[in-house]
């Protein structure tokens, strides 16, 4: 945007902030977060956080951006440079061009799906399909080699044309482009959110499953729970999404703000688009996503999967339920709406870059929108191409999430304590339209700054047990959870080879034995599934368990079903590994002390009981020192063996053993998984210190002009 | 729906919803200011 550049209108101006707030996270994190977080009870540590910290960063950051505006500055390395004298805050004000860059080349991906899947909705593309497929249908979009090439054809065809649209929109600038896109844009998505809000109210009891009731839905998310108030994790969830919400910490709200006049109205214009953004979060996204998800697939399962991803994964298939032309009017509203969320926001991001680049080397709009969109296409095709292996995440973490809290932390200690509280407080009444009440003076000054770096200390460490250690900044440095992963495996593989020979001795042995005596060993055989075949399955009360074994008294082992995605699961790995270990050590047992470690009475006597009576019509109480036929099975101190390892149980470590060629292949995707991950993080430490650089080199053209 | 979680829902979204239509209908019938004197964005 060039410096003669302005808003046309007021109300432009708050639906293009509104629109820079408002996104996906309104529709999708806003109702995680509250039902992961207590339900109802949410809602007063998150409008505490709205009213201590959101407020106070939307004043900070609009007076910041006008007050930069006035010198003519639209990005945030100048803006903080006119507020705080010393050379070290331009360097801060990266940041502001930084993390939008970071966010745009993988926010625009994201904005590209709701494209592909509006179309596709009016299209009846998911007529007719099941949860499953639908879920198939986004993996197999943005999988690398669905398409037979390598690289998803359709995914990257709707990126081209979404970020040319984006940049097409930018170069006609703040008046032009964005702020008519807003005009639109927004109403649209207020009318299509409150379309889907009120179709949510009247779903009901759909009757598919027991607790398949929208009501129920709404229920899950403001049923008050107070003892969460208590829960510091609560309170710092709740900040941490009112800071996402609000998009405070990017830059994008200063450099909108430096297109004003220095006593246009901000404290107004402030409080109308932070507002309109809790509208859409806290009315329309929490009316949405879960109560319409509840209402088709239950309570049960929505507590397990709900996520980001439902919005592509189940939302289509949920629609399907209404109707044809319902269900594609749905889908067109339903990603119509996050289009317009997802484009409001990523114009908003693309602003900073092409305001510095004016400013600072007197680029025409036109020039600086086309290069903004080279490097959005260089910076994303990271995402795209190896969106499996973790580079989308990483931009999402580190430019999306670390980032802006850095940065907010920073810059209201700035607006606070450097450039002083009287002064930045004359700046957000200059002009205000509204009586900001003084109380919000202190609160600026003493509370937000607290509340900010509580955030940021608690995003580096994981000081609350609660915390999920691997989303800290330490732990993710450290790769952490690939480690975990990575070493999990190698102490896996470490058994199966052992277990696999001893086990084929023991099945060796027991082939003769039951040859041995006539008996088929299939009259006890266990099914994989581990029910047992007979009249003794209900007979058998698990003496020992873990996840995937279950130990009788007798001795007997039980396999549990095994679950469809048990390689993604580290705790059915851990369980799988300990019982492996358990029963090896077992068996190792069995090879030194088979006579004297295991010939109990207490266990042996119920087993061979067990273990005759369907066999001999007879009398069912045996004693082994008297029958005769147990008498070689006592003294070749097999009948533990027997009992361990029946057949098909047998067969099933065998099985088990099998599963270490996979897991083979899932080591090499993880350590695969770790060169994408930190070559991500190099990339974009590469481009903060371009950025940096490039801020140096204006600085220094700046002091050439000031002394020519 | 329970009463509590009604009540709770009821009141925070006409809460929000309230004070959102005050700030955007201020914004709409508040009168411009008079123009002033230029600076860097004129």
């Amino acid at each position: 945007m060039s410096k003669k550049e302005s808003w046309g209108s007021r109300v432009g101006l708050i639906l293009a902030m509104a629109g820079n707030a408002v996104g996906l996270g309104n529709f999708l994190r806003f109702p995680a977060q509250a039902v992961a977080n207590g339900g109802g009870t949410f809602i007063i540590p998150y409008l505490v956080s709205f009213l201590l910290m959101g407020i106070p960063l939307l004043w900070v950051e609009w007076s910041m951006g006008r007050f930069g505006g006035r010198f003519g500055d639209h990005s945030t390395p100048f803006i903080l440079d006119n507020l705080g004298k010393k050379k070290i805050w331009k360097y801060i004000g990266v940041f502001g061009i930084f993390t939008n860059l970071g966010v745009i080349s993988y926010y625009t991906y994201i904005e590209s799906w709701t494209l592909t899947y509006m179309i596709e909705s009016v299209t009846g593309a998911f007529s007719g399909m099941d949860q499953a497929a639908v879920a198939g249908h986004f993996d197999s979009y943005v999988d690398i080699n669905a398409s037979g090439i390598n690289f998803p054809k359709l995914a990257i065809g709707a990126f081209l044309v979404t970020l040319a649209f984006n940049i097409w929109i930018l170069s006609k600038g703040i008046s032009g482009g964005i702020e008519k896109i807003a005009k639109v844009a927004m109403p649209m998505l207020i009318i299509f959110g409150a379309f889907l809000a009120i179709k949510a109210f009247t779903i009901g009891d759909t009757g598919a499953c027991a607790t398949c009731d929208s009501m129920l839905g709404f229920n899950y998310l403001w049923e008050p729970q107070f003892s969460s108030l208590l829960d510091p994790t609560v309170w710092l969830a709740a900040a941490g999404q009112i800071f996402f919400t609000v998009s405070v910490g990017m830059g994008t709200i200063h450099c909108y703000a430096s297109y004003l006049k220095k006593n246009d109205d901000i404290a107004l214009n402030a409080m109308s688009a932070g507002w309109m953004n809790e509208f859409v979060e806290v009315v329309l996204g929490a009316s949405v996503v879960i109560p319409i998800s509840v209402g088709y697939l239950g309570l049960d399962w929505v507590q397990e999967n709900a996520g980001f991803m439902m919005a592509f994964k189940t939302m289509p298939f949920l629609f399907d339920k209404w109707g044809p032309v319902f269900s594609e009017l749905a889908g067109f509203f339903w990603f119509g709406l996050l289009f317009f969320a997802g484009v409001t926001s990523s114009l908003a991001m693309g602003t900073p870059f092409m305001g510095f680049m004016q400013d600072e080397f007197k680029w025409t709009r036109k020039k600086s929108a086309v290069v903004l969109g080279f490097i959005v296409l260089v910076m994303a095709t990271p995402t795209i191409i190896f969106f499996q292996q973790g580079v989308f995440d990483e931009y999402d973490y580190w430019t999306g999430t670390v980032s802006l809290v850095i940065f907010a932390f920073l810059e209201v200690i700035l607006f606070a304590y450097v450039f002083g509280i009287d002064k930045g407080w004359d700046e957000v009444n200059r002009g205000a339209d509204i009586k900001v009440p003084t109380f919000f003076k202190y609160v600026t000054k003493w509370v937000t700054p607290v509340f900010t770096g509580t955030i940021l200390l608690f995003s580096f460490y994981p000081f609350l047990s609660s915390q999920d250690a691997n989303s800290t900044i330490l732990y993710k440095l450290m790769n952490a959870d690939i480690k975990d992963e990575l070493k999990l495996i190698e102490d896996y593989k470490e058994l199966p080879n052992s277990t696999e020979a001893t086990v084929y001795d023991i099945n060796e042995f027991m082939e003769y034995l039951n040859s041995k005596r006539g008996i088929d060993s299939t009259l006890f055989g266990f099914d994989g599934n581990a029910k047992r075949t007979g009249d003794h399955a209900s007979a058998l009360p698990a003496m020992v368990k873990s996840e995937e074994l279950v130990y009788a008294p007798n001795g007997f082992l039980l396999w549990k079903p095994i679950p469809s995605d048990k390689e993604d699961s580290i705790a059915t790995m851990k369980a799988r590994m300990a019982a492996i270990k358990e029963v090896n050590k077992r068996l190792n047992e069995l090879d030194e002390n088979i006579p004297d470690t295991l010939l109990n009475e207490t266990i042996i006597l119920p087993q061979i009981n067990n273990y005759l009576d369907n066999i001999y019509a007879g009398g069912s109480v045996i004693n082994p020192k008297q029958d005769t036929l147990a008498e070689p099975l006592i003294d070749e101190g097999l009948v533990d063996v027997v009992n361990l390892f029946q057949g098909r149980n047998f067969t099933s470590l065998k099985q088990l053993s099998d599963y270490n060629p996979e897991l083979e292949i899932y080591s090499k995707q993880l350590k695969k998984k770790k060169v994408f991950v930190n070559g991500s993080r190099l990339l974009l430490l590469v481009i903060f210190i371009l950025i940096a650089l490039m801020v140096r080199i204006a600085y220094l053209r700046r002091e050439k002009l000031k002394t020519a | 729906m329970t009463t509590s979680a009604l009540i709770l829902m009821v009141s925070t979204q006409s809460l929000v919803a309230i004070i959102t239509f005050y700030f955007f209908f201020k914004v709409l019938t508040v009168k411009p200011k008079e123009i002033e004197e230029p600076d860097e964005n004129d």
